[in-house]
């Protein structure tokens, strides 16, 4: 016993060369980053939720003032339940469409995928403006609807339909995933026992997608449940959690019972996250590097099924998107619907909102390049160098907690804690460049992942056989890893970027007029009654990113061409 | 008074968390020695390698190279060439640029690295493959070419990660020879890691066999194979069979038969010990056989595998105690004596050659 810790006490000590404390140096470099500007505002929300007003310690006073307000339960509870029929409603259709994308011989799959994708590109928000045109006051559809027994479309029936759509492309994306992983020797040997179709597809093809569907459920549950914009344009008077702490923070200043919704907002996004994880641990492991991959046989009656369910969801979709788009070129809804640019000039110039379109903009470029350079480099330092072990698990810690911190929670952290009295960093707050670095937060967790599966698809030993050289490991850094990298580096930029254009629940605490954004500007102009202009400002973000998308994909290709000439 | 050995090893311990993976490892290596690391997976023969490398630091124990003490250097001062398992080329640089990683580091002008280059793309086999990609050559051409990239700095210890363990078999026998003949011309020390008997056999000066993180026996491919020093060599080295025996005071009766053998087989063993007789299959003989020979015993074929030249046949024999034996007999024997599946023939254990454990 003595002897082992004395061992263990004594142990050889490899002396550490000046390049490994330089990376070790910028791991704790990017560790600082991620402890100011994400770990300190979580804290900073926990802080207020155990204070009162004035800053005194309080306990669980506001926890139980919370649970005393019946019209907060009542927000608790309407989120609970939107939430769980939104699910129960996308999770099959999306499956549906991903069975018809992975597992029929139907025409014209890319274009269907294509589709269902372009929603990704606009505000979340869009699809509820587009439902105010369809079935709103004056809605072209309203008669259809109040013959169904619906009333109104603000609120709950509002919320849940815009939903609906906007998690569609998120939870279709896992599921294909899932279907897509499938061994078609399993179904060769099902065939050879003379398997029936039916039970083919619930003793294989739902076994292996369990997970997928697991994780699309809860993706999908937590994005609405911590959804600000949709609620906040189409709720009406029908009040969830996102909305609440919003009203809380900026309409009451109520800082305690804010911090308290917050955290209530975090368990979901935790829950899904902790779940999340543990299922990709699962999926991993269930195809294995021999599995001989599935290709669905043709079937003229079943692919014609399939084709005419993605032709009806695309024509949805279509038609939310499609909605939008002519109304914010009609003239006066629903009097004068004659094309015209009034809502893009009138409508957008009278808002300034010219301003916040380029402050978009250059968030979302600022986005781009700080934000892939350091999820970059932080997955490079994580993956690729050596020991340093306790700061190596902080930061691979701090690069996973995006995923489970709601925009909303983390906007409202950066609050709390920029705006803190005697915070040297004051000084940020209300900046674009706050801005900025709380979008790179915000989605870092995604672009880290894709950051070290690239890194990890490269062979472990080029740092080994680079030290044997005595090339330092920056040298390899600049000369292999990030040439065989840059395909990855692009598809992160266009992540971010991309998410910046449209984000708003992170942002939505800390803008100042002006460093106010595009998709701000979308609640303003709706709040203000121009809904045209509204309108008109998330075609301009759709627009923006559709470009932005498109020179992305040349960027790919041209990169593609410069840096990958050496694949066989 | 000897050289002193170009790397010595000495109480290298390696653990991860509670597991013991190395431990008491003393191994001298002499200068433009080719030294293979044998053994089972699992055994800490990579583990080792990684250590001489500065890739994995040992928990205790000290490491000279050259008579310096290197022990606790990071790799990058250290002086070796490493190639692994994978190659580890490369993919986005040509064959030059990669050969050339280390030399570009040194400041040496460009005109003489290019020639360095050529030079050792000649050595390895594989002139004017410069302006290719890795992606471009087979397993074995980039393997040459990690070879050459690790050989381009001179240094004074090869490293060798299972180097031919992702090739196919054909390429693998020739590799292996052309690092052997390289290795000789070069006079570099060398280690190469491997679970491949054969292999180590082939090129080995001496052979380290390794089991549970501990070195069974250091010695030439023919002592190891001849004169396993433990149990565990024995049987992971060659094709062994091992008999129950028990010692008599002039020899070891197994089932109902005495077998004689000489005094130093029998040495240290008391008289009634119940042993171990451990024997190749190529040690029982089907002839000549000599009328009276007390080490000659009748046996019954069970099973006739098919090699090739010959054949691996396994024989029970009443006398002993109907224990299995497994003798190689070669094609043509079988075919003149007639014998088949059923067929009884004499066969007759080289005492000489018995291995006995206690």
């Amino acid at each position: 016993m003595n002897t082992a810790a004395l061992a263990l006490a004594t142990a050889t000590r490899q002396r550490v060369h000046w390049t490994e404390r330089l990376a070790h140096g910028a791991l704790a470099l990017v560790a600082l980053v991620l402890l100011v500007f994400l770990a300190g505002p979580l804290l900073a929300i926990l802080q207020k939720a155990i204070e009162d007003n004035d800053g005194h310690f309080v306990g669980l006073a506001n926890f139980i003032a919370y649970a005393q307000t019946p019209a907060l339960l009542d927000s608790l509870w309407n989120s609970i339940w939107v939430s769980t029929l939104v699910t129960l409603i996308t999770l099959p259709t999306a499956f549906g469409f991903a069975y018809a994308l992975t597992r029929s011989r139907m025409r014209f799959k890319s274009l269907a995928r294509t589709i269902t994708l372009v929603p990704l590109l606009a505000p979340s928000l869009l699809s509820a403006i587009s439902l105010i045109y369809w079935f709103g006051n004056q809605g072209a559809l309203k008669d259809w609807m109040v013959a169904l027994g619906i009333e109104q479309i603000y609120g709950a029936p509002g919320i849940v339909l815009a939903e609906t759509f906007s998690t569609f492309p998120h939870a279709l994306m896992i599921l294909i995933t899932a279907l897509s992983a499938a061994d078609a020797r399993l179904y060769e040997a099902a065939d050879a026992l003379g398997t029936t179709a039916r039970r083919k597809f619930f003793t294989i093809t739902l076994p292996g997608a369990k997970y997928g569907l697991i994780s699309a459920a809860l993706v999908t549950f937590t994005l609405v449940i911590t959804d600000f914009g949709i609620p906040k344009v189409i709720g009406g008077n029908f009040n969830v959690l996102a909305t609440d702490v919003f009203k809380l923070v900026i309409g009451q200043q109520d800082f305690p019972k804010g911090a308290v919704v917050a955290l209530l907002l975090l368990a979901p996004a935790v829950l899904t996250f902790a779940v999340d994880h543990w299922v990709s641990r699962k999926q991993t492991a269930m195809l294995t590097a021999r599995a001989v991959p599935y290709r669905p046989k043709r079937a003229p009656a079943f692919d014609a099924l399939m084709s005419l369910y993605c032709v009806a969801v695309c024509a949805l979709i279509l038609a939310m998107l499609g909605m939008a788009l002519f109304a914010s070129f009609a003239s006066f809804w629903p009097y004068n619907l004659t094309p015209s640019l009034r809502h893009y000039t009138m409508g957008l110039v009278d808002a300034e909102v010219d301003v916040a379109f380029f402050n978009s903009l250059s968030m979302a470029t600022g986005t781009a390049i700080g934000g892939t350079l350091l999820v970059f480099v932080g997955a490079y330092l994580l993956e690729k160098t050596q020991r340093a072990r306790p700061l190596r698990s902080a930061v691979r810690l701090l690069a996973m907690l995006p995923m489970a911190v709601p925009g909303l929670v983390l906007g409202l952290g950066y609050i709390f804690f920029f705006n803190a009295p005697g915070n040297p960093l004051g000084g940020l707050y209300h900046t674009l460049t706050l801005l900025t670095v709380c979008t790179i937060v915000h989605f870092y967790t995604t672009g880290h992942l894709t950051a070290v599966t690239a890194l990890k698809a490269l062979d472990p030993e080029f740092e080994a056989v680079s030290a044997s050289l005595k090339v330092p490991f920056y040298k390899t850094f600049w000369r292999v890893t990030l040439p065989i990298c840059t395909p990855a580096l692009v598809d992160i930029a266009r992540y971010f970027f991309i998410n910046a254009m449209t984000t708003i629940s992170a942002v939505v605490f800390l803008y100042a007029p002006e460093t106010k954004v595009a998709s701000i500007a979308i609640l303003n102009l709706d709040e203000a009654g121009e809904i045209g202009a509204a309108a008109a400002m998330a075609v301009l973000i759709a627009a923006a990113n559709t470009v932005a998308t498109l020179l992305f994909m040349a960027l790919g290709w041209w990169v593609d061409r410069r840096t990958q000439a050496w694949k066989a | 008074m000897t050289p002193s050995p170009y790397l010595r090893l000495s109480g290298i311990r390696k653990e991860f968390g509670s597991f013991v993976a190395l431990n008491g490892i003393h191994l001298d290596i002499a200068k433009g020695e080719f030294v293979c690391f044998l053994g089972p997976s699992g055994c800490g023969k990579t583990t080792l390698l990684r250590i001489v490398a500065g890739l994995e630091v040992q928990t205790a124990g000290r490491i000279e190279l050259a008579g310096r003490d290197i022990s606790r250097l990071p790799p990058a001062e250290r002086d070796y060439g490493i190639v692994f398992q994978s190659y580890a080329l490369f993919p986005n640089l040509t064959i030059a640029d990669n050969v050339a990683y280390g030399l570009v580091n040194r400041k040496l002008p460009r005109a003489q690295a290019k020639a360095r280059v050529t030079e050792l793309l000649a050595l390895v086999g594989l002139p004017g493959t410069e302006g290719k990609y890795p992606a471009q050559l087979s397993g074995g051409q980039q393997q040459r070419i990690a070879l050459a990239r690790a050989l381009a700095t001179s240094p004074g210890l090869l490293l060798l990660d299972e180097p031919l363990s992702a090739l196919d078999a054909i390429v693998r026998v020739k590799l292996r020879q052309e690092i052997r003949s390289l290795q000789r011309k070069l006079g570099v020390t060398t280690i190469m890691v491997t679970h491949d008997q054969e292999e180590a056999f082939a090129v080995a000066d001496r052979i380290v066999v390794m089991n549970q993180g501990t070195i069974e026996q250091v010695g030439s491919a023919f002592e190891v194979y001849r004169d396993p020093a433990t149990l565990f060599v024995a049987d992971f080295v060659g094709r062994i069979n091992a008999l129950p025996a028990v010692r008599e005071a002039d020899g070891l009766r197994v089932g109902t038969q005495l077998f004689q053998c000489d005094a130093a087989t029998l040495n240290g063993h008391d008289p009634g010990r119940e042993l171990r007789i451990y024997l190749r299959p190529e040690d029982v003989l089907a002839r000549p056989i000599v009328a009276g020979d007390p080490n000659v015993f009748e046996a019954q074929i069970d099973k006739i595998e098919f090699m090739g030249p010959y054949c691996l046949v396994r024989v029970t024999s009443e006398q002993l105690g109907s224990h299995k034996l497994t003798v190689y007999l070669s094609l043509n024997y079988l075919a003149e004596a007639q014998l088949e599946v059923g067929s009884r023939l004499p066969l007759r254990l080289m005492p000489e050659r018995m291995r006995v454990f206690g």
